[in-house]
């Protein structure tokens, strides 16, 4: 798979030249492939939010690069603006930008400021509130009047509507109900299947990370301190522990079964791997109870 | 991005000045800016700049911090002042067509400069060196005999602390939804003034409604917690005034005399 998105000695300074300066991404060097699913954790503060507002070019780096396809997407920043359209990108709580009068408006907002046609606009609208499953009845309702995880749905729909290449998510799942999450969750990961496209998902939820990404960058005072497979990050658990993240629950039971010298493996993620690699001890206990 | 201005910014310290009681500083603030207007001849207002220089230096807050203030109002003091170059009398200097400038103009031109630029700062020591809720408290206690006209001086303290303690919060949510619509291809840098207060549309609407949204949470709060007003309602910070406000008193007495000393017995300013 080619590299899509790259950074090179990534770094971002808040307050530069005053005496409160501080380096909130500090030389992130990354490579993205097309087509991931990456997942980003890191404590609260950690440079996790600054680090995507600049892969999109809402922030300038202080210095070093982000690489779109291999080339500086600051090269030429009166055209930073395409840059934005090919990676999307879902803030926290989207639903604060809504503010047309109707749904459909709303999330044709990007597509309309790409300067495509209106038979597009309207069909790229449809097909992003399908995505993520938008009564058709409610597109021509004010977003005002939708629920809180409808509104969430259709900030959402606004930015996919755009078709980006790259679609990051800053914790698209907060403050959602536990069925709304999963749902929520289900959506991106089958729009992310169907679209072939990359997304990047920032998130507090460990088993989330664990159920849809296939690599996951851990982000610690402004360093990417893992950037590896899901599994393998994982695994290391006490280090994550130290860096104020924990692992999925099921994994921390199943690392601590293999602590205690029980033949299952490492960097069990979810729970119906974890059922798969308990059923041969219960097996096997059963016929020694037997003997 | 939108936090550069400095007027009406707070900067915390332990200076003398920072400690003085706010009901205090208010007052003694405003008969600061009383004096600036008293002053009649360049002596009166050499006194005036005196106390300003004793306040800015007692502060503790840098110098540049006090520049910036000005940079805001630096194009009307240059508009008062080429104004005020024109009118006045005696000795003509240079004359065109009506206009003509007299050594007169050129003393008020100066006047007015200085004036404007000692009202500000004295503002600007007063809002440094005390926060918000210190100056509303104040305010709140300064105005309590206008109570006697049925003003509602609890209530407008208690609006203004809100409107104040929620400007850091709407400035960043601005910021926030800026990034949201910018992200969604929104043009806010380029095209006319009329394209770019459009451009805002997608910003101040959802800007407008959280507003909504944090007022009603906010009352909702404040019911929850019993608050029915100022009546019979008592002070977690009881003021007190110490030594230390005396002694200002008494400093701005002495310059307030000596304004009216030099205004009395020095001659008065060419016109």
């Amino acid at each position: 798979m080619p590299t899509i998105l790259e950074t090179k000695e990534l770094t971002y300074e808040y307050g530069k030249g005053t005496s409160m300066t501080k380096t909130a991404v500090d030389h992130v060097n990354l490579a993205i492939e097309s087509g991931e699913f990456i997942g980003i954790i890191g404590h609260t503060g950690s440079g996790k939010s600054t680090l995507i507002q600049q892969l999109n070019g809402l922030l300038r780096p202080t210095s070093g690069q982000v690489l779109l396809e291999g080339e500086d997407i600051w090269k030429e920043p009166k055209k930073i603006r395409r840059v934005r359209f090919r990676v999307g990108m879902v803030f926290q709580y989207p639903e604060h930008q809504l503010f047309e009068e109707t749904v459909l408006k709303d999330i044709s907002f990007g597509p309309r400021n790409m300067g495509l046609s209106e038979e597009e606009i309207l069909r790229k609208a449809k097909e992003a509130a399908e995505f993520v499953g938008m009564k058709p009845e409610l597109l021509e309702k004010s977003p005002f009047e939708l629920s809180g995880g409808e509104k969430r749905r259709a900030a959402i729909a606004g930015v996919i509507a755009m078709d980006p290449d790259v679609l990051i998510l800053d914790e698209p799942t907060a403050g959602l109900d536990p069925h709304g999450r999963d749902v929520l969750l289900s959506q991106i990961q089958s729009y992310h299947r169907y679209r072939k496209n990359t997304v990047l998902l920032v998130s507090h939820s460990m088993e989330d990370i664990a159920r849809v990404a296939d690599r996951v960058l851990v982000m610690n005072g402004g360093k990417a301190a893992m950037f590896d497979t899901t599994a393998a990050v994982f695994a290391r658990g006490e280090e994550l522990e130290r860096m104020g993240l924990r692992v999925p629950q099921i994994t921390k039971i199943m690392n601590r079964l293999r602590a205690d010298g029980y033949p299952v493996a490492d960097g069990v993620l979810t729970l119906e791997e974890a059922i798969r690699q308990l059923a041969p001890l219960r097996q096997e206990r059963r016929l020694l109870r037997a003997q | 991005m939108l936090s550069n201005s400095t007027l009406g910014q707070y900067f915390p310290g332990n200076s003398i000045i920072h400690r003085l009681d706010p009901r205090f500083k208010l007052l003694l603030t405003f008969v600061g800016i009383v004096l600036v207007f008293v002053a009649g001849n360049f002596f009166s207002l050499f006194a005036v700049v005196a106390l300003v220089v004793l306040a800015m230096g007692l502060s503790g807050i840098p110098l540049r911090q006090y520049l910036k203030s000005l940079k805001a109002i630096i194009v009307l003091v240059l508009f008062t002042a080429v104004l005020n170059l024109f009118y006045g009398h005696g000795e003509v200097l240079w004359q065109f067509w009506i206009f003509q400038i007299t050594t007169g103009g050129i003393s008020n031109a100066f006047f007015i400069a200085i004036r404007v630029i000692s009202l500000i700062l004295f503002s600007a020591v007063l809002t440094y060196t005390t926060s918000p809720t210190q100056l509303t408290d104040a305010l709140e206690r300064v105005m309590k005999p206008l109570k006697v006209f049925h003003i509602r001086v609890h209530e407008i303290a208690m609006m203004m602390t809100i409107a104040l303690r929620f400007v850091p919060t709407l400035l960043e949510e601005t910021d926030k939804i800026m990034s949201a619509q910018k992200a969604r291809g929104a043009d806010m840098e380029s095209g006319g003034a009329i394209q770019r207060m459009k451009a805002l549309i997608p910003v101040l609407i959802p800007l407008f409604v959280s507003s909504f949204r944090r007022a009603y949470d906010l009352a909702t709060a404040m019911e929850c917690r019993c608050y029915r007003g100022g009546e019979g309602r008592t002070k977690m910070k009881s003021l007190h005034a110490t030594v230390l406000d005396y002694r200002a008193v008494a400093i701005i007495v002495l310059f307030a005399a000596a304004v009216v000393a030099c205004n009395l017995l020095l001659p008065a300013r060419l016109m």
